[in-house]
């Protein structure tokens, strides 16, 4: 039989705001352990939550941003729970009511656009998180809580998402709009930004859902695919063989590759959900929503057309560039000195990223400023280095910080467009390689490409390929 | 009178006059205090040599000719679930018994910045959970008219410090009535403002959508001016209204004429002693005597707050006292495991009357029965509070009893949490509407103190307060104070 995924996504994000959802500490990561803490964060006996209006503003923009309805009145609840990294024991979130509802982002897979639903966007407080200490006896845990109480909100997909490529394009979607919006910094490995799934599989046509699963501790976006991928094909080998999946937390390992039960039905808990009474309901009123819907940036979707229609760029270009705000930002800076689309979206597509990638940097944080890109592109235009230089180049720009036209001087690099200096060279390769010579007029065309391989490195990459080309062919 | 037994006002005039300095006044207290809480035990911790400094600072801002107002350098004491910087904290239970929170109070601050004195902190019910003060986990407080009795609660340490003269006047809180029944057992005035009317940060929560600090004092005119200190908006409580705190001392005069009073049957029903019956109704009488008009009316629903209270209450408390975990603060029994720590801890941090509560409210909360408990019980919350809405539209206040019986004895109920319960009968629905009510002494019932309860429209403390000064000015009760001789 052949099965389909029901995959819903339910995501975290930290918000950028400077200081907590209910307390004026600082949401700084990093800091040393419980330096960023205050009697409210810490929960102590007698203190009060106090909404942080930040924390609503980004809420708003986050939902009409996924074209949410947002509510007229909307208020917090208590979710109960015992862990100690939750100092009061529960989290301040939004049950029935929650900030938004009724939305939805566009992904692109396979060239195939697919609108996701958007269940809800509700806001609540982050916990603080254990740190587990080795020792006899299995140790001790410390517990740092400078994470306490830091905003976050949840925003949760409705189950139309079919497969894991379409899961990890909706996240990659939905951080880039985050970003967009300046809300978050949606660093997965920091934990700004979470992602637990729940996936059922049906037989392929069928209308109903078959019995799901919650995913969770998925830390990369690579995580969240195999996750997914390892799971739907559990699911579907228990039923294969005339199974039946049982409803489950699962948590997924990443070095072993599997997912694991972290707890059955049974052991679900109860969170006793109530309203808090320590907040007052929210009343969000329509003058406050249309000001920020006026003052959303553009969006991920609009930029990409934008590119589309302004320079000519392919949809898949256009769609990689503006996946990420600074990207599309860079994109915008190189293009503005070196006005031929293509080639800039060429290079950043191809060489930009895969050196940013390699060291693990987003394009924020590249060491080479556009004006920098724009003088590559320049000198390669010009003829004074090959497209090959060009390439080492940027290597050596990535590594050393350096800009292009210093680095093409210092190491000599200029191309060789002198017919008398490759016209010995290229004697002296014809020289060496007789039975190559006899190859090629007998016919064999690729003996050609051997030919301007030898005069390249004799040149060490500097001749101008062309010229080299067009040499060879008078001589041969 | 002693000095111990003035009210705060009378003791700011000899202070303004230069008659006697705060830090005569303040060791006085504590001599006072020395004399007789041995009996009374009304105090948890005591703070003399803070306070003695605190009134040597008044003392010496007053030589100077700095502005003060009518609290500075009056020394007066709190109820131990409010915080104090630097002074222990213990909610009258094991489990915050040496916790000594590292913040003020915001009523704490305010009275601060009034200049107040104070003396230290006072028992209570464990977590404000009782009514007469025995279960705290350290020791009952007695009821200075009869020390065999109980005080109230569960500020009853609160009400017995102002009653037997250990304190010129006291904070405490009200979530179901215990400031006004043990206010009503000792004989004092004791006041539950609307809720919002004072900011709770920094009060250990309770229930906190019924929780209210509230002051406890000797006299009406004490309570106006205790109130004024300590009401207001706060920004760091999202519940306190944003509304201006008016001159509340002014809206004391004597005057009730045409004040119109409702007095609800459902008031004085079944398990009322029927000498406090009819001593309220005398009272009552002499409002009319003063000329309110008062009538018969009804609240309908009332017979429901009771059970609706016992379980918004507990929901909301099992919530709040999650915190008790022995993670971070406070008691922490270990255990093999984090499971094991958090069921030693709670095991032996609570007392029965708390761990019951929790229970309820876990209960009451959890999937499956929260429609037919909590939800039912908002439902019902909301059908008390039209009731009160409707009252208020013929009458501008309501008077009732503050408690169907006069102080009870030690153990007399110690044992039947729901005969326990309905101790609080008559001032449960007041908290459920959120609306402000006071206690006054009104008269005595074999010897002991009975209280009426006013009870007014949101935020009309000052017409309460008027209507308590009126008929405190044309009565005596105010001025009688146990004997507490010598022992």
């Amino acid at each position: 039989m052949e099965y389909e995924a029901v995959i819903g996504l339910e995501v975290h994000t930290e918000l950028k705001t400077a200081s907590k959802a209910f307390c004026s500490c600082s949401t700084a990561f990093g800091g040393e352990p419980n330096t960023h803490v205050c009697p409210v964060c810490l929960g102590l006996p007698g203190v009060l939550p106090v909404i942080n209006r930040q924390v609503v503003e980004f809420g708003l923009k986050t939902a009409l941003a996924l074209n949410c309805r947002v509510a007229p009145f909307c208020k917090f609840d208590r979710k109960n729970y015992y862990y100690p990294d939750l100092p009061k024991n529960y989290q301040i979130s939004q049950y029935d009511l929650p900030l938004a509802t009724g939305g939805y982002l566009k992904i692109n897979v396979d060239g195939q656009e697919r609108v996701i639903g958007i269940t809800r966007v509700h806001m609540e407080e982050d916990a603080g998180k254990l740190v587990h200490v080795d020792g006899p006896g299995g140790g001790y845990s410390l517990v740092d809580y400078n994470r306490t109480g830091v905003p976050l909100l949840e925003i949760v997909s409705e189950p139309d998402l079919r497969s894991p490529a379409e899961a990890r394009a909706y996240m990659e979607k939905l951080k880039a709009i985050l970003q967009y919006l300046d809300v978050s910094d949606c660093k997965m490995e920091e934990g700004s930004l979470r992602c637990d799934a729940n996936v059922s599989v049906r037989p392929r046509g069928s209308q109903t859902f078959g019995t799901k699963t919650e995913v969770k501790n998925m830390n990369s976006f690579r995580a969240l695919q195999r996750a997914l991928e390892y799971e739907i094909e559990r699911q579907i080998a228990i039923l294969e063989g005339g199974g039946r999946v049982e409803q489950a937390t699962m948590a997924w390992d990443e070095s072993r590759g599997v997912t694991t039960v972290m707890r059955t039905k049974e052991q679900a808990h109860d969170y006793r959900y109530f309203p808090e009474p320590d907040l007052v309901p929210l009343e969000i009123d329509a003058a406050w929503i249309e000001r920020v819907r006026r003052e959303l940036p553009e969006l991920p979707d609009a930029r990409c057309r934008r590119l589309m229609d302004t320079f000519g760029l392919p949809a898949y270009d256009a769609g990689v560039i503006t996946s990420s705000r600074d990207l599309a930002d860079y994109f915008d800076r190189v293009v503005a000195l070196y006005p031929d689309a293509k080639v800039v979206s060429n290079w950043i597509m191809g060489d930009f990223l895969r050196l940013l990638n390699a060291r693990n940097l987003e394009p924020g944080q590249a060491p080479v400023p556009p004006g920098e890109l724009a003088d590559l592109l320049k000198l390669q235009k010009e003829g004074t280095i090959s497209g090959k230089i060009a390439k080492q180049v940027l290597e050596e720009m990535f590594a050393s910080g350096k800009g292009a036209r210093q680095i093409v001087q210092e190491k000599g690099l200029v191309q060789i467009s002198d017919t008398a200096a490759l016209g010995k060279i290229v004697d002296e390769v014809l020289a060496a390689n007789p039975n190559v010579v006899e190859d090629y007029r007998n016919g064999k065309e690729k003996a050609l490409g051997f030919l301007v391989g030898q005069v390249m490195k004799a040149t060490r990459g500097k001749a101008n390929p062309g010229l080299v080309n067009q040499l060879l062919k008078e001589r041969l | 009178m002693e000095l111990y037994y003035l009210t705060a006002h009378e003791l700011s005039d000899l202070l303004n006059r230069k008659e006697i300095s705060s830090e005569e006044a303040t060791a006085a207290i504590i001599d006072r205090i020395e004399a007789v809480d041995g009996r009374v035990q009304a105090y948890l911790t005591r703070t003399a040599e803070q306070a003695l400094e605190e009134a040597r600072a008044v003392d010496a801002a007053r030589a100077r000719g700095a502005a003060l107002g009518p609290l500075a350098g009056v020394p007066m004491a709190l109820k131990d679930n409010l915080c104090t910087e630097g002074v222990r904290t213990t909610c009258s239970s094991r489990m915050l018994a040496d916790w000594v929170p590292p913040y003020d109070a915001t009523v704490v601050r305010r009275l601060k910045e009034a200049g107040a004195v104070m003396l230290g902190k006072l028992n209570m019910d464990e977590f404000a959970m009782g009514s007469s003060t025995e279960n705290s986990r350290f020791y009952p407080t007695r009821n200075p008219w009869d020390l065999e009795r109980v005080p109230g609660g569960s500020s009853g340490g609160a009400v017995a410090a102002v009653a037997a003269g250990e304190a010129y006047y006291s904070l405490g809180s009200d979530t179901g009535g215990s400031i006004r029944q043990p206010a009503s057992f000792c004989g004092v005035v004791g006041m539950k403002p609307t809720y919002g009317r004072v900011s709770r940060y920094g009060l250990v929560a309770f229930a906190s959508s019924l929780d209210q600090i509230g002051p406890i004092t000797r006299d009406v005119t004490d309570c106006a001016l205790v109130l004024e200190a300590i009401a207001g908006h706060d920004p760091r409580d999202s519940t306190s209204a944003d509304l201006p705190v008016p001159d509340y001392r002014s809206s004391l005069k004597p005057e009730v004429k045409g004040l119109k009073i409702g007095v609800p049957r459902e008031y004085f029903g079944a398990g009322m002693e029927p000498e406090v019956a009819a001593i309220v109704r005398r009272a009552i009488a002499k409002l009319e005597e003063l000329g309110a008009v008062c009538e018969e009316t009804s609240l309908p629903h009332t017979e429901y707050a009771l059970p609706a209270y016992y379980l918004v209450a507990p929901a909301e408390a099992s919530s709040n006292l999650a915190r008790y975990d022995g993670v971070s603060y406070g008691l922490r029994v270990p255990g093999k495991d984090i499971i094991e720590m958090y069921m030693n801890t709670r095991s032996e941090g609570f007392g029965p009357e708390v761990k019951r509560r929790i229970m309820l409210g876990t209960y009451a909360l959890s999937s499956g029965y929260y429609d037919a408990y909590y939800l039912k019980a908002l439902k019902v919350r909301t059908l008390i509070r039209r009731d009160f809405e409707a009252a208020f539209e013929k009458y501008d206040l309501l008077a009732t009893p503050t408690s169907p019986t006069v102080a009870f004895r030690l153990g007399e109920k110690a044992g039947d949490p729901l005969a326990m319960y309905l101790s609080d009968l008559c001032t449960i629905p007041v908290n459920m509407a959120g609306l402000p009510a006071l206690s006054l002494p009104c008269g005595f019932s074999q010897g002991l103190p009975v209280g009426l309860q006013l009870i007014g429209r949101p935020f009309a403390e000052a017409t309460l307060l008027q209507a308590a000064y009126a008929f405190e000015q044309s009565t005596e009760y105010h001025r009688r104070r146990p004997e507490l001789g010598v022992a």
